[in-house]
């Protein structure tokens, strides 16, 4: 009996057909697609982007170039030189982050003790030319001055969880 | 306005009878080449955007309104690229190969009936050209794959050359079906044994036949999910392997060509062509002058295209739903499946024929 039967499925084609009305009832359904450029998906504050290095609102520089980021860095990305500034502080000469070695793990920014470099929101970057995957210090801070609005809004958002 | 008309019907009038009959003919093909080849890029278009909804994508929507000038976008992109021929090629086989595939698609169109008066050349013999034109195409795949001197190319050709044999076959019974129940082989008559309603199609009565006709065109043109000719997975891209710019566009407008034909002959050796399916219905008849009913009731081109993108729809339809047959699998399917069913249906419709029963009775044997 069950072989009459499995005999009639196969030449109605009954499984073809149930396969056809999965793709059909797919075809109605609304496409999932986020159109990119003009729609975005949704981010989180603590999205792990392009980096930047932070000032205090006084103007002050945040590194005191203790390079625990520099030793957390998984991918070596890191190079830290530091010098005795003019007023007798501790600050980094040199700070470059390579973004071709750069994993975005966020380890620098857990160790930093003065939440000085923050990975951001920004993921939409490119780099024109070789050389130009080397963050500097002063592009990082430049990057950190134009969105420290963004980067101390996230902050504060993520602030309650840590 | 009128000096401009008289003077062209004055003109046309004067000229010799053979020129004008040539003008006709002409300017028919031409209209039928250029509607067919437009036809087949927007079908790229649609099969692209009925794949994506299928898949929850949205498709092509970037190049113009919807996304409609992508079909152009393409064309371009392939014509200025460079033909690249291998090195130890057979040149003059590779470059005649595309045509060879895609000139039996084009020429099968001149048997096509598009409504009751307007056909190319409305021969007697039409399904024996239809089914010669349609199995020539297989010699540019064949000599496409040998001509590359490439494993892949050749062994997409050999596989495609056994499959289009198989399938020719069931395809060739099955329409046996078709003309014992038209009794002609003139594709305008078959449409015409068809007129009066849906009910009168040989969709019902030839349910098995159409079926085995449908699915070995899909195997015919080379379609998933029989598409073992250019599997991906397996040998790259088969025989056009090494095909680019014109001659890889060639081969693309051949199969898409060669679809939107299955497409138009299964319509109207199954569903009744140009035939609309309301016509002959006792209750829609009073309404016959009104201008939509009036329309829907009459047939005619409209009908036509409406059950080739039906079909065309169910060509992407397969496509976006099952996985690639093994290829045993469709040696099987045609040789040990296909043929049985269509001989078995055949003897049934002669016997019922014979016995003057069900929809051949007027049949004479």
């Amino acid at each position: 009996m069950n072989r009459i039967i499995s005999y009639i499925k196969t030449f109605a084609l009954w499984e073809l057909l149930k396969g056809l009305s999965v793709t059909q009832r797919n075809f109605f359904r609304k496409p999932i697609t986020l159109e990119y450029p003009e729609e975005k998906t949704p981010q989180s504050p603590r999205f792990r982007g392009l980096h930047a290095l932070r000032r205090y609102p006084n103007g002050e520089e945040r590194c005191i170039a203790c390079k625990l980021c520099e030793a957390v860095c998984p991918a070596l990305a890191i190079t830290i030189e530091s010098d005795v500034g003019n007023d007798g502080t501790r600050r980094t000469t040199r700070y470059d982050i390579d973004l071709f070695k750069c994993i975005y793990c966020g380890f620098c920014e857990e160790a930093c003790p003065v939440d000085a470099i923050v990975e951001t929101r920004i993921h939409e970057y490119h780099m024109e030319s070789p050389g130009e995957n080397i963050m500097t210090k002063d592009k990082l801070l430049a990057i950190g001055d134009k969105y420290d609005a963004m980067i101390s809004a996230d902050k504060a958002a993520d602030a309650k969880y840590r | 306005m009128s000096d401009i008309i008289n003077f062209l019907v004055g003109t046309w009038e004067a000229l010799p009878p053979l020129v004008q009959y040539l003008a006709t003919v002409v300017s028919k093909i031409l209209l039928v080449a250029i509607v067919v080849i437009l036809v087949v890029a927007f079908s790229t278009y649609f099969e692209r955007k009925v794949i994506g909804r299928m898949q929850s994508r949205v498709g092509p929507n970037r190049v113009g309104p919807l996304g409609l000038g992508q079909p152009f976008a393409d064309v371009i992109k392939l014509l200025i690229k460079e033909v690249i021929v291998p090195a130890k090629s057979n040149r003059f086989l590779f470059v005649i190969a595309p045509l060879l595939t895609l000139v039996p698609a084009l020429a099968a169109w001149a048997v096509i009936p598009m409504n009751d008066w307007f056909v190319i050349a409305d021969i007697n013999a039409g399904l024996l050209y239809v089914l010669a034109l349609t199995s020539l195409g297989v010699y540019g795949v064949i000599l496409a794959g040998w001509a590359t001197n490439s494993k892949y190319a050749f062994l997409g050709a050999m596989r495609s050359a056994a499959q289009i044999v198989a399938y020719e076959i069931a395809m060739g019974f099955a329409l046996v079906g078709v003309l014992m129940a038209a009794g002609s082989l003139n594709l305008g008559d078959i449409v015409r044994a068809q007129g009066g309603g849906f009910t009168n199609w040989f969709l019902l009565p030839l349910l098995p036949l159409f079926l085995v006709y449908w699915i070995s065109g899909v195997a015919e043109t080379n379609r998933a999910p029989f598409d073992v000719a250019e599997g991906e997975s397996e040998i790259v891209a088969g025989f056009h392997v090494e095909y680019s710019g014109v001659a890889f566009a060639l081969f693309f407008l051949a199969e898409y060509a060669n679809m939107v034909l299955i497409s138009s002959l299964t319509a109207i050796f199954f569903l009744g062509g140009w035939a609309s399916p309301f016509e002959g219905f006792a209750f829609l008849a009073p309404y016959g002058d009104m201008p939509l009913i009036g329309w829907i009731v009459a047939g005619g081109f409209p009908w036509l295209f409406i059950k080739i993108a039906f079909f065309m729809y169910t060509f992407f339809w397969l496509r976006a739903t099952f996985p690639r047959y093994r290829y045993d699998q469709i040696m099987r399917l045609g040789w040990k499946v296909f043929i049985p069913i269509s001989i078995i249906w055949i003897a049934v419709e002669g016997v019922m024929a014979w016995m003057h029963l069900g929809p051949w009775s007027g049949l004479t044997i």
